[in-house]
Parts: structure tokens; sequence; C-alpha cells
């Protein structure tokens, strides 16, 4: 973290994050700024250490060790793991467990896409028709909310319960549909399923995001005559893709990791539908925590790599509002002197 | 003057007159092609509002029904029956205290990863400092690591320093995954609002407690809203680590005590008691945030006209 | 756009990092992470006493707490607290791991299922018990078999089950049929002049439970053992891959081709046959002694109530073998109260407190004498049938690694009867994973 930085003269220092737009903040870059910062940030940077640096630290370790196989001659398990290096890593892609290995990692991805796909256009759906002005609006924003306020575990039940042999679903569709058994249908299951649980995550952030666009923007954009397609693309889509962004990168990282739900939904152990974290539960079901570990290992990079490809590649701006930033400037400079002068009349009258 | 107000004020840009906003003219469009768009617009909105709400009225609908045609498959119940009500709050079950629970460690944590992630965000959004990037990654980096293998290296950390049974050794492990959406969400909000505003402010006398206070935090409140909601849902569902630090029923949260229902014998799954305490843990949600939406939201953003 | 490549660049220095630290770590060590030590002294002796806590799933009919109640009232000072674990058999086991592997001390008295048995006595997270410590000649003796491990008796035996055949006495009296089928034969023959009557008209013949789940490595272990074979020997050694194995395999996947089980059999568990019998789908169904209760409603649910008897499961040559099941007591080593942990078991597993359960509770005893006992058998008339199923009755590979032994069972067998693979291929597989585990 920064201890102390020199203040250098406004504009002379290229920094790195020096942004055309902002040429007054470099002159701002103090001792005191940095140590407000880390007095800010360091609550949250210890939480995190101590929730998830230790485990994570405590898995990578026990991932070079492996239990000793066989029993001694009483019929005891022994006592003591072996360092082995990375062979855990190893065996994950080698015969039998390497085909399943690549197994879980197609199901995981093939899971990935098509939810998260479905999800942000759902999602987007939903942020547009709670953003509406209409009777009964808020009524339609809490029964968007019901499916993700519903615990995942009760959901998955749920599903389960509707895509049985002789269940609604069936009836519905007048199909004999084995939902539950190995299957494309099963995948299909899931992702009905997965979709209608998250879909309301992505649709609320984005919601979010779109109640602080400007009504004026949409005004200005109506008198040029601009329709409401014209209005979603060139300022919707635009002033809401940070947020979006997020969202899913959020639903990524989930989606990755996902397990409960195919879990619950369709059983462990059904190779159609099983993720690398059911992978990583099984093997540490079955004692074989050097492999788990291994495995939660392996699934963590995979998602970091998604990550960092994610952010390189759409994310650009993900933590910051180019758009926004470009619209309000010019009228930034304009109200500012407005502004001063209405916050004075709010101090003058309180 | 409302924030609202300061807001129009500052958002106005030279394309329209300040008067423009009260005489707007509508495109003028043929009636016929105006009310077919507006049906087909509410049919959408139904068909959104099914999708979400089918699957919730068929768990409700099995959570009516008698344990004994629990498999019926008609829309109704028949015989309607609260059975399944009554089993849930049964005295052995505690799942009042459950719930009690659960409002105690979901609550706690928003409000910590509100106060954390305001900060957090604040400080990466406002402030200039070296490592920026690397904070952020660190943040989500969190958010990677697959949640059932943190369960027995935090078990064994609790049991250590005495954490078992208590509310902390949920709340700690729920606040990994609600502090990095809450900071990145925030800080993405945080970001998109015009520095120029807090500027003014300060310019104007205010210091930077007060224009962050009076000025950014209200105008991100849509995003600091939504980062509790979904941060209390998520809580509030969290399950595998509530469940293994705690095993005093005193403690143990709404989806731990719901896990612990057992149908006549070990074969046969509660599944109508499940889904009569699924609908009980997400009515009180959903009345609350539409409560809270309607206080917080519509009264911040009320000068945006959509 | 630097902004953009400091990003994925921090990201990617963040993991980078992150991994050197663990290896660093690890550098260090040297030492196992989690060496277990060894609670030899605990093994010998029972001592200490306090309260204790007792570990199980909830007992619906609240005939557990009322022997707990019992209990407590007469050792004020040694208390037992019951601590529930939730209704999943999966996840009650992952409770009782994590907490044996550091080695609380909250977990005293754990109720195990029986295939759990082996697993825990052999990782020492549960202690032998003293010789004299349960009455075990007036036990079913598979009860007690199942609670062993290598000769040491490490769980009280506390309930057991065992499977029946549930079979419709009204279309087999319709279609002319004096007894009930001993063999599959029998029962086939037994189905073809029954789907030829009117009133059996779309039902199916037989069902089971075929779910790629625990049960199916049941039912796959009973149509094994009645066609004569076995899955591991007495040394561990697994057998699958013989011509007895084949042929009770084949019985499952000639069910699903022929068939003679409905085809969504595939998706069953004990709760879903129990319902296709209930309706009149089938007119045979493998399940265990709960489903009775069910059957027998009078409030309209059960459209078979008086038309359906019970008998053994089917065989090859005769009556068949059921698969065990059930739960026992065991101690844990990491409780510090042993002597009353082992009062308490004594106790709750006695003959005298099975007898007050049996009040309330359906759970079959472990004490053959209370299935004699009229007052008990006016009341579930099934209990007879049950004690010869339960006599008869083989537990399931009493192996440590259970957990990937029933995983590869069911792997195996689930993609013979889905048509994936031939029996031959399936059961040579299984040997060869079976082998690997047995290592």
């Amino acid at each position: 973290m920064t201890t102390t930085t020199t203040v250098p003269p406004a504009g002379a220092q290229p920094a790195p994050d020096t942004r055309p737009s902002r040429p007054r903040k470099r002159a701002r870059r103090t001792a005191g700024e940095g140590r407000m910062a880390a007095l800010l940030l360091s609550p949250t940077l210890l939480v995190l250490a101590l929730v998830i640096a230790y485990p994570l630290l405590s898995a990578v370790h026990q991932s070079l060790f492996r239990a000793e196989s066989g029993l001694d001659a009483d019929g005891f398990v022994s006592d003591v793991d072996a360092f082995v290096g990375l062979a855990n890593y190893a065996d994950l892609f080698a015969g039998e467990s390497g085909r399943r290995f690549l197994n879980a990692f197609a199901n995981t991805t093939f899971f990935t896409v098509t939810t998260v796909f479905f999800e942000t256009v759902l999602g987007l759906c939903l942020a547009l028709a709670m953003n509406r002005a209409f009777r009964g609006r808020s009524f339609l924003r809490a029964s968007i909310l019901v499916p993700w306020a519903v615990p995942t575990a009760v959901s998955g039940l749920l599903w389960r319960w509707i895509f049985q042999s002789d269940g609604i679903a069936n009836t519905l569709i007048g199909s004999e549909i084995l939902w539950t058994a190995e299957g494309d249908a099963s995948k299909l299951a899931v992702i009905i399923a997965e979709v209608w649980k998250t879909a309301p995550f992505i649709g609320l952030l984005v919601l979010a995001g779109m109640q602080v666009i400007p009504g004026e923007v949409y005004e200005a954009a109506k008198i040029d005559g601009a329709g409401w397609w014209r209005q979603l693309g060139s300022i919707t889509l635009p002033l809401v893709k940070p947020t979006l962004l997020v969202a899913v990168l959020f639903r990524m990282l989930d989606a990755l990791r996902m397990f409960d739900l195919p879990f619950v939904l369709i059983g462990p152990g059904k190779e159609s539908v099983e993720t690398l974290s059911m992978l990583a539960w099984d093997e540490s079901n079955q004692l074989r925590y050097g492999s788990a570990s291994a495995f939660a290992v392996v699934l963590f990079l995979y998602v970091a790599i998604v990550a960092i490809v994610f952010v390189k590649v759409l994310g650009a701006d993900v933590t910051g509002a180019k758009e926004l930033k470009l619209l309000s400037k010019k009228s930034a400079k304009k109200s500012r002197s407005l502004a001063t002068s209405e916050l004075k009349k709010a101090e003058a009258t309180r | 003057m409302t924030i609202s107000d300061l807001r129009n004020a500052a958002t106005d840009s030279g394309a329209v007159a300040p008067d423009a906003r009260t005489a707007v003219v509508r495109p003028q469009k043929p009636k016929a092609q105006r009310t077919w768009r507006s049906y087909s617009v509410y049919a959408g909105l139904a068909l959104i509002f099914a999708y979400c709400l089918a699957p919730f009225y068929w768990m409700l609908v099995s959570s009516l029904r008698r344990t004994a045609d629990i498999f019926d498959n008609t829309l109704l119940p028949a015989p309607f029956s609260l059975e399944n009500y009554t089993k849930v709050f049964d005295g052995s079950t505690m799942f009042g205290q459950a719930l009690l629970n659960s409002l105690i460690v979901a609550g706690t944590t928003t409000t910590f990863a509100l106060v954390l992630g305001v900060s957090a965000a604040y400080a990466i959004s406002r402030l200039d400092f070296r490592f920026k990037s690397v904070i952020l990654g660190v943040i989500i980096a969190t958010s990677m690591f697959p949640g059932i293998s943190v369960v027995v290296p935090l078990l064994r950390l609790f049991t250590d320093i005495g954490w078992i049974n208590t509310y902390q050794a949920m709340i700690v492990p729920n606040l990994s995954f609600a502090i990095p959406l809450a900071v990145w969400n925030l800080t993405t909000f945080m970001k998109a609002l015009p520095f120029d505003l807090e500027e003014a402010a300060m310019i104007d006398g205010c210091t930077k407690w007060q224009a962050f206070r009076k000025v950014l935090l209200p105008l991100a409140a849509p995003g600091v809203f939504t980062t509790a909601i979904l941060t209390f849902i998520h809580s509030w569902n969290e399950f595998i680590i509530a469940l293994s630090m705690v095993n005093d029923p005193k403690i143990q949260t709404a989806t731990v005590a719901i896990s612990k229902f057992t149908g006549a014998t070990e074969f046969q799954a509660p599944f109508g008691e499940q889904m009569a305490a699924g609908v009980i843990v997400t009515v009180p949600l959903v009345i609350m945030v539409l409560i809270f939406q309607r206080r917080i939201v519509e009264g911040l953003t009320a000068g945006a006209s959509k | 756009m630097r902004q953009r490549r400091r990003t994925w660049q921090t990201l990617l220095a963040t993991t980078a990092s992150l991994t050197v630290a663990a290896v660093a770590l690890t550098g260090c060590g040297g030492t196992a992470p989690d060496a277990k030590s060894t609670p030899k002294a605990a093994a010998a002796s029972f001592e200490g006493k306090g309260p204790i806590n007792y570990v199980s799933n909830r007992d619906a009919s609240g005939a557990a707490n009322k022997s707990i109640e019992e209990w407590n009232a007469a050792h004020p000072e040694e208390k037992v607290t019951f601590i529930e674990l939730p209704d999943s058999a999966d996840a009650q086991r992952q409770q009782l791991i994590q907490n044996a592997q550091i080695k609380s001390d909250t977990f005293s008295v754990l109720n195990l299922d029986v295939v759990w048995t082996s697993e825990f006595a052999a990782n020492k997270w549960i202690m032998p018990l003293p010789a004299d410590a349960v009455p075990t000649d007036k036990m079913i003796p598979a009860t007690v078999n199942a609670a062993t491990y290598r000769d040491s008796l490490v769980g009280a035996p506390y309930y057991t089950d065992g499977a029946l055949l549930y079979f419709r006495s009204d279309l087999l009296k319709a279609a002319g049929i004096a007894a009930a089928p001993k063999t599959w034969d029998e029962m086939k023959t037994a189905c073809k002049a029954i789907l030829a009557l009117p009133e059996a008209a779309g039902m199916s013949c037989y069902a089971g439970q075929f779910d790629k789940n625990e049960a199916l490595t049941v039912n796959f272990s009973e149509a094994v053992a009645s066609a004569g074979g076995t899955i591991v020997d007495a040394d561990g050694k697994p057998t699958v891959n013989t011509a007895e194995a084949k042929k009770g395999l084949n019985l499952l996947v000639d069910g699903f081709k022929d068939g003679m089980f409905p085809s969504d059999a595939i998706t069953y568990l004990e709760e879903q046959g129990r319902r296709a019998f209930q309706d009149g789908k089938v007119v045979f169904l493998r399940n265990w002694p709960f489903v009775y209760a069910s059957l027998t409603a009078t409030d309209g649910s059960s459209k078979v109530n008086g038309k359906f008897d019970i008998t053994s499961i089917p065989g090859t040559d005769g009556p068949g073998v059921s698969t065990l099941g059930g739960r026992s007591l065991a101690i844990s080593p990491f409780t510090p109260n042993k002597a009353t942990a082992l009062e308490f078991v004594k106790f709750f597993t006695s003959q005298e407190q099975a007898q007050k359960r049996l009040a309330l509770s359906s759970r079959a005893p472990a004490y053959a004498s209370l299935y004699a006992d009229p007052t008990v058998v006016a009341k579930r008339p099934f209990f007879p049938t049950l004690l010869t199923s339960l006599n008869n009755a083989q537990p399931r590979p009493k192996v440590v690694q259970y957990g990937a032994t029933t995983k590869a069972i069911q792997e195996e067998a689930y993609a013979a009867i889905t048509g994936k693979k031939d029996t031959d291929t399936a059961l040579k597989d299984m040997q060869a994973k079976l082998t690997e585990l047995s290592k």
C-alpha cells in the first residue's frame, strides 16, 4: 500500500491511471489520501484474508499430500499422509479420473455458458420490465424477486418435485420425459431451474444501473426522434454496461462453482450433470482429501482464468464508467455553478 | 431542495433546454400501432410474471396439501390443509427461533458488508493511491474458491478459536461472499457518478465526509440498496457453513432447521413441510423488500423521470 | 486502456502470488498436515462421567427422545443432549466425518448407518466396545455382524431393516394363483396371467429402486445374492465377475428390457415405488417395511388397502436374500466422558428400551424375541415375515472405502440397466474398479 508519495507538480507525472478527464486528481495524491484508503480498505482485506486465504492455502498445501493407501495389519487406516508433490494434479488428467475430470469440466463450462447467457437475456428483460412505469409495478418487482429469495436447497427440492417422472412438468406438457435420469433432459432441467433462480440477480443489479440514468437523457433522445429500440441500443445498454458486466462476472464465478442445484435436483454421481465442484465434493466424501484439494485448486485457477479473460476481453471498463462520464462531462461544467448555488440555498434554508 | 433537484440540475445537458422537459412533444404514432404495441408489452410482462411465479405457485400449492395427497398434480389443493404449516412450527423444531437467527445473521452480514463495501468502494473510486487494481483483483479472487472446500479448514479454525455455536462463525464466512459483490458493485456505481457534484459541494465548504454523505451516498442509493437486497438474501439462504459451524438448535438458522425436518420414516421426504417452510422463509423477505423499495428507491429517484 | 491491462495483470499476479505463498508454506512444513494421533489408550478404557451429546437425525416418532428423557431423569449429572443432524444420510455422514477429523469433543455417541461401520472403525473414529456391552446373543445375527469390524464389536445395534415383497393378493387370486411366488420365474409367470386380466390393464409387473443412488446398490446386491452370488468374499476381495452375479444383474436388465418393470422405475427411490404400488400401477413391489403404514391407510389415499399381502423377496431357486439396513450406536474416542457414553449406549439399546420404543416407532428392533410378541404382531402383522427376511439377510459389502465402492457399483449397474453397457462389460468394469479399491 502507498505509504508516502511525493506530490508532483500537477500533470507533470504520467501516472499509470491518470485519465485525461481528471488531470486535477494528480495534484491530490497525498500521503493523507493513501492513509485514508488504507484505513478504509484494511477491514475488508482482513476479513477476506481470514475466511478465504487460510482455507485456500490449506487446500493448496493438502493437495500436495496423499493418505497412504491400504490398511495395516489390524485393519486400521494409515495415519500418515505422504508428500507426493504434484502427483494429485497429474492424476486428475490421467485414465478414468481424467475422463471424469474432462466430463465435469465440459459440464461446468456448458452450464456456465448456457445459464449465464439465458440469465443475462432474461435479466435484461426483467430489468426493462421493472423499470417501466405502470400500475402494479412494485408487485412485479416483488414477484421477480421471489425466485432469488427461495433458498437454493428448497428450490432444488421444488424442481426435483416438478420434474419427477409423474410430476407437474410432464403432466403439463403431456410427455413422459425422465428428467432426473442420466441424459440430456437432466441438463435441460438444471438449466431451466438455474436460470429461474438467478436471472433476478442480474435483473435487480441492472435495474439499479438503469435507475441512475438521468431521465433527461431519454427525453433528449425522444426529441431527436429515437424510437424505443434506438434508445435501448444507444442509451440504456451502453449506460448499464458497467453494472451488467459486474453482474455477469459474479454470476459466472457462481455458475462455475455450481454445486447445490444439480446435486439436489438430479443427484450426486450422475455424469450428465456432474460439475467440478461436485467432483471435489465427491473426492472429499470418499476421504481422498489430497485429490479433492487438487480439484478445488484447479477449479480456482480455472475460475480465475475465466475472470481474467472476461475482464480483459469484455470488461475493459468494469470498474470505470467512461460512457456516463462522457455524457455528463459537458453538462457538469455548466451545472457546477448551478449546483453550488443550489447547495448554498439549501444550507441557508436549514 | 432535494437531492434529485441537485441531480437534475447537474445532468441537464446542453441538448435539452431547461424548459424542454415539460415541453417534450412525443412523436405521434398511429393509434392502432400504439395499442398493438402496448398489448404486446403487457403480454411480455405477463409472461415474465408467470415464469417467475409459476414454480413458486407450485411450492405454495404443495405446501397446502395433506401429506397423503402430496403427490397430486391438481392445480388447487384438494382438500385444503394447513397441516404442513402447523408441523413447521411444531415445538421441537424451534423454527421461529431459527427465523430470528437467520434475521440476525443476514442482517448483521448485510450491515457489515455495506459498511465495509461502501468504504472500500469510496476509497477505490474516489481516492488516489497505488495498487488499486491489485486490491480489486484480490477481493474478487476470494469469490473464486469453491465454497464446499472452505468448510473443513474453517471448521478447524473456528474450533480452535472457540467460535463453534456462535453467530460470528456464520457471519464472518458470509461476509466473504457479500463483500466482493458489495465492493465491485458499489465501485462501479460510484465511478459512474460524476465527480463534479462532490467537487461542487466541497468548493462550497462541505468537508469530504459531508460531500460523501450528502451527495455521493444518496446518489448511489439504488446501488447500495440493490447490493443490500442481494447480500441479505444470499446470507439468508446460506446453508453449508451454518450447518457445519453450529449444532445448537438455539443458534441454528432457518435453512439448517429445514434440512432437519424428517418425514414419517427415513425414506419419506417431508416435502410438504419443506415447501411450507420455503414459503414462510420467502414471503417475509419479499414483503420487506417491497416496503423498503418504496421508501428508499422510489423516494430518492422520484426526481428522475422515467 | 492501461487500466484494462493492469486489471488482468493484477488478477494473474494475485493468483500467482497466492500459489507461491502456498508452496512456500509447504516447503517449511514437511510433516503431514493432520497426522492423526492414535487414540490407543482411549480404546482400552471407558472413563469419565458427565454430560454427553447424542448425535443423530431426528426420530419423527419421538421414540428416541422418550428414551433420552428417561435416561436424563435418572442421571441428572450425566445428561444426554440430542444434537440433531440433517435428514439426508449424506449430510449426516459429512457432519460426522468433519467433526471426527478435527477431533471435536462435541459428538459423543453417534448414530451410524450400518454401511458406515467399517469406514468409521478403520479410521478410529469410533471405539471398539467391551464384549459384555451388548447382549449380542439375543439379537438377530445379521445386525450384530453389521456392527462388527474385524471381529470386534464397534457398534450397538439400534434398529434394523430388511426387504419385503409386497404383492396384490386380490389380483393373484383373480388369476387363479394360489401361492405367492418364491422365485423370479414364478413371479414372471404370475405376472403374465395377471396382466392379461381386464382389471390389471395398464399395470406393470414389478418395481424396485433403480435410481443411481444407494438404493440401487441395495437392489443390485439383493439380485446378485438371490442368484447365489456375492459382491465381495469374506476377505473383502471383489467377486462380481462371476456367472452368479451375471445372472443376478440380468434379472434387473431383462426386467427393463422386457417391460416387466415400468420404464420410469429408472428414477424410482423407495417413495416412488411405494406410490406406484399404492396407486395400483404395479403388481409386485420390493420395498422396506415402512410402506406398510401408508398402504394400509384408511383415509382413501391408498387404493390397495386390504388387497395386498407380504412375502420374502424372490430368488432364483427359492426365496431371495435381503440386504440389511438399519443403524447402530457407536462411541467417539474424542469425547471426554466415555464411561457415561458407554452406559448410555447400553441403556439405549437394551431390550427394555427397544420394546418401549415399539409403542411409538415402526422401526424394526434388533432383538429377535420382540418379533414374536403377540401385542407387537397384532399391530404389525408383517413382523414374522420380516424376521424371516432378516434372518436370511446379508450386509452390503463391508469395506472401509464404502463410499467409493457403492459408487462404482451404482455406476456400472446403472449403465447395465439403462442399456449403455452389456452385462458382461459392466460386471468386468465393476470388478476392475472394486479390485482397485480393495488394494
